[in-house]
């Protein structure tokens, strides 16, 4: 009997809902959200409300230990630069890179990586050859032949550079489990009710490749904030005196036995960076994921 | 116990299996007492997750370690669970071997047969490497491997699925077993080789005397070749008895509906199929009482209380049941109405009614390439080779072929509605090959599919309620639109709107095959394409989806194309049927004519290797045994491509056998439909 029973408003929701609920279900995700949130915060709000600024010299105070009297809570660096205001500098910085590179990295390897492996042919081969190119190229050569072009630019062409630089083998592994994917049943069921190509990628191939891409996605954060460091030696993007918490870091390390809060810091902002968007990684996997328990309604 | 006798060769009691899982213990055998007796074939028969392999993986001790076993099994007084491994190699593949479900992955593909088998021997019997080579070709022989000399030299690759299974055959009764176990020996078969293999299993019981425990989930082959049977349901034997007392006089309610829902290829007109609700209990979280008691329409509050021990039934000393209602039970056995039955298939003679499909001389062949810098075409494989067929609206046609004959490869260029290498496809009067995009995509709207694995066609990661709404939404349905369909929908297939959220891992087998038939039915589709609807169902739950089609086709004038394996299933859901063997059609008519009076040899033959799951008609009839297996379709015999099997021909003089080797039938007029062959049966 097809009796219409009427559904209250809510009573179906569409999959983003539920992933959003499923999200909020689990607490480790909320708190990483919510830390992630805090450091945000911090970088940008906290330097207004600090009596140093980042690039104020305090010559008083000279590889200060952390200390409450002199106001340099988090010591001060060889030249009197405040510790604290040069970590929430860099920390600015660092999020930035450190999101934007991993979210444009990865979106570009499940982008191309799906197509090539779900359309095949001639796509699939001349992506392939993109691909294999730029693995193939120095990527730190190249971006030192291109660096005069970009001097005195924004840092954001960092962006830009990391994630061009950093797709290539996720997208490799994306292809493979995308033409594994593209036999399966449920595609061809959705090729068969004329679902458009675009469309059966991203609601049936990019989802169940989700676990992936988000563990792709969470390693990246951490791995562009450190390697915007390796490039910052090259000449370009963040230079001194501006900092980033990858050149604090690498700075700090060489005096790290004797004035270890030259480093200790930023490098805990980074850790803490990291282990958030891990905990939000993890949410969103158990998320989209239903066999996960993560989510499920306790 | 009440049903130990003195001749049992192993004496199972009161075996429990429990394995640590996630979400839970998984009780997978519960207090199972059994005797096997020597001589006797036992058979085990439940569904998936009853039980049944795990209770014979058990008796050989080949259960992995994380699994908790009590209880006792007895042979020759030692108690076989109680030995450590190396003790029990001694008994493994001496006095009691094993036969499993798939010969592929049970042989090792880097050794030869002959080697496989003669170490079988080595290690078991004191005899020389020259003797057990001779042995070797005797036991090949024995299962009945044509030139044994010769294929014991080959490895497992060249053996074909039905080879492989008797090789395994000839490795089991290789020292000469007192208990041969067969865990699904024949179910990766299709049904003409799975009665050469049975045969060949016969044959070896013959010879070693060996007492058999075949373990399956088909009614049909227990019906043919038990002795006795236990039937088991979520890790408990429900029912246990002699063969023709427990088809005939069923005691437990399970066995009940399990009998009465099962198609079967000998029915009668209007014959109606029995649906067991619900589906088959989960082995984590069962209930207090009775495990089946959520399914049964005769439960009453004592089920729910207490869990009913296997008892002897009073009219007959070597049948138990496990029901706490027996007595009342028996009776109502007779009126047949335990279960709620589905629709009478009463075919429809529709003849005025228009085409929805039409096929012409359809083909369809794939290269077949070799090297790998300079690939070359070496030749093609004649996937379907010339089919026509015409459906008509509001009826189902059945294509039925064994695997590999094209059955699929025809499905799929019908749904991909394009120009095909050959011939012609029309859908509703489009000609597949001159339509526009537009008018493609305006097609598939009438044209829909239901996959046969549930498991594979539903996107994992999609709620079943968006996966439903995804052709309404393809098709431009506003939401509110959509969301009222998606109930309307989902009571249609008789499932709860309320679960529209989920996913579809929360639901079983038979409910995920709904939301596949709901996801079909979106767009009021006019014909629906059925791939092996339920063939990857659980038995209890594949007379619910069938008996849903019936009813859904009769409500909405669907028509349907059918393909399928299971001849039974067409029997009780299609009209029409076509007989297909290595990409061609061979015979063509209405269901109930054809599966009576089939008139091609090959239709024969296939009727006749689908067991009957019932012991008397069974064992009563004579079985067809065909020669072989079907040839490859890269290289398909010249004439009739069935010449080479063929019963008829064997018996035809010379000169018209030539002709069957040389000239290709074509298919022409019989007396209920159409036939592909020199000399039909009816013509005789």
């Amino acid at each position: 009997m097809a009796t219409k029973v009427k559904l209250e408003q809510d009573e179906t929701f569409s999959r983003g809902k539920l992933i959003r609920v499923r999200f909020f279900r689990n607490k480790l995700a909320v708190f990483g959200l919510f830390g992630l949130a805090m450091l945000f915060f911090l970088a940008f709000v906290a330097p207004h409300l600090d009596k140093f600024k980042w690039d104020q010299l305090d010559f008083d105070n000279m590889l200060s230990p952390p200390s409450l009297s002199n106001g340099h809570w988090f010591g001060t660096s060889q030249i009197g630069g405040d510790t604290f205001a040069l970590t929430m500098r860099g920390l600015q910085k660092s999020l930035i890179i450190g999101l934007l590179v991993a979210f444009f990295s990865t979106g570009l390897a499940a982008i191309v990586g799906a197509s090539a492996g779900y359309l095949a042919g001639r796509t699939d081969r001349a992506l392939m050859w993109v691909i294999d190119l730029l693995l193939v190229l120095p990527s730190f050569l190249l971006i030192a032949v291109l660096s005069p072009l970009y001097r005195g630019k924004t840092w954001l062409v960092f962006v830009v550079l990391l994630a061009a630089f950093g797709w290539m083998i996720t997208a490799r592994i994306v292809r493979g489990i995308s033409m594994s994917l593209r036999e399966r049943d449920f595609v061809r069921a959705a090729i068969y009710m004329g679902v458009p190509t675009r469309l059966i990628i991203f609601r049936h191939i990019l989802p169940n490749i989700s676990s992936l891409l988000i563990i792709d996605a969470t390693l990246n954060v951490g791995g562009a904030i450190l390697s915007e460091t390796g490039l910052s030696y090259l000449g370009f993007g963040v230079q001194p005196p501006d900092v980033s918490l990858g050149s604090l870091i690498a700075e700090g390390t060489n005096d790290a036995m004797a004035y270890p809060w030259l480093f200790l810091f930023a490098g805990m902002i980074l850790i803490l960076t990291v282990l958030c968007v891990s905990f939000i990684g993890d949410g969103l996997r158990d998320a989209f994921d239903p066999g996960a328990t993560g989510g499920q309604a306790k | 116990m009440t049903l130990s006798h003195t001749d049992a060769l192993i004496q199972i009691r009161d075996l429990s299996v429990t394995f640590p899982s996630e979400s839970g213990s998984v009780e997978a055998v519960r207090n199972v007492s059994l005797d096997i007796r020597a001589g006797e074939v036992l058979g085990i028969v439940g569904e998936s997750g009853s039980g049944k392999s795990v209770t014979s993986l058990a008796t050989i001790g080949l259960l992995p370690d994380s699994a908790r076993v009590s209880g006792e099994v007895l042979y020759n007084g030692k108690n076989l669970l109680k030995l450590t491994d190396e003790e029990m190699s001694q008994y493994r593949g001496s006095d009691i071997a094993m036969i499993f479900q798939d010969p592929l992955s049970a042989l090792n593909p880097v050794q030869t047969i002959g080697h496989q088998i003669a170490e079988a021997l080595l290690i078991h019997q004191n005899i020389s490497k020259s003797a057990a080579d001779k042995k070797v070709v005797e036991l090949l022989d024995v299962v009945g491997i044509p030139k044994p000399q010769e294929r014991a030299r080959s490895y497992p690759h060249e053996f074909s699925g039905g080879m492989r299974q008797r090789v395994m055959i000839a490795l089991a009764i290789a020292n000469e077993p007192k208990v041969l176990l067969a865990d699904e020996p024949t179910t990766a078969l299709d049904v003409t080789v799975q009665a050469q293999v049975l045969d060949a299993l016969k044959h070896a019981r013959d010879i070693t005397g060996a007492a058999i425990v075949l373990v399956t989930h088909d009614m049909g082959v227990v019906a043919g070749l038990a002795d006795r049977i236990a039937i088991m349901y979520a890790g408990k034997i429900v029912e246990q008895g002699p063969v023709n007392e427990v088809f005939a006089q069923p005691a437990m309610p399970y066995t009940i509906g399990l009998l009465h829902s099962i198609p079967r290829v000998d029915a009668k007109a209007g014959s109606r199929l029995a649906s067991i609700p619900g589906s088959p209990a989960s082995p984590v979280d069962l209930p207090q009482g009775c495990a089946f008691a959520p399914r049964c329409p005769a439960a009453q509050d004592i089920c729910l209380s207490a869990n009913p021990p296997l008892v002897q039934i009073v009219s007959s000393p070597d049948h138990a049941a496990a029901c706490a209602r027996v007595d009342q039970i028996q009776g109502l056995v007779a009126s047949n109405k335990l279960f709620e039955e589905g629709p009478a298939h009463s075919p429809t003679k529709n003849e005025s009614a228009v085409n929805v499909l039409e096929l012409k001389d359809l083909k369809k062949t794939f290269p077949l390439m070799k090297g790998a810098i300079m690939r070359r075409r070496i030749g093609s494989v004649f996937a379907v080779d010339g089919v026509s067929l015409t459906l008509k609206q509001g009826q189902s046609l059945a294509l039925v072929g064994e695997s590999g004959c094209g059955k699929t490869t025809t499905l799929i260029e019908i749904l991909n509605l394009v120009a095909p290498e050959s011939g012609s496809i029309t859908v509703l009067g489009k000609n597949a090959a001159t339509i526009s995009k537009k008018e493609r995509l305006a097609l598939r709207k009438d044209l829909q599919i239901v996959f046969q694995d549930p498991f594979a066609s539903l996107d994992a990661r999609l709620p079943i309620g968006e996966a439903i709404c995804e052709p309404l939404k393809t098709f431009g349905y506003s939401k509110t639109d959509q969301r009222a369909r998606l109930s309307e929908l989902l009571l249609l297939v008789g499932l709860n709107p309320m679960h529209a959220n989920r996913f579809p891992s929360e639901f079983s087998g038979g409910q995920r095959q709904r939301i596949a038939i709901a996801r079909a039915l979106a767009l009021n589709p006019k014909l629906l394409v059925l791939d092996e609807p339920v063939s990857a169902l659980d038995v209890s739950v594949r007379a619910g989806v069938l008996n849903l089609l019936a009813e859904l086709q009769e409500k909405l004038s669907l028509s349907y194309l059918f393909v399928s394996h299971d001849l039974a299933v067409v029997q009780h859901i299609a009209d029409q049927v076509a007989v297909m063997y290595l990409g061609s059609i061979v015979e063509t008519g209405p269901v109930a004519e054809v599966f009576k009076d089939p008139q091609h040899p090959y239709t024969q033959a296939l009727l006749s290797a689908v067991p009957i799951p019932d012991p008397i008609i069974e064992r009563g009839r004579s079985r067809i045994v065909l020669q072989g297996e079907i040839p490859s379709p890269a290289n398909p015999p010249s004439g009739c491509r069935f010449h080479n099997r063929c019963q008829i021909r064997m018996i035809l003089p010379k000169d018209q056998q030539d002709r069957c080797s040389t000239e290709r039938p074509v298919m022409k007029k019989s007396t209920h439909g159409e036939v592909a062959c020199h000399f039909p049966i009816g013509a005789k």
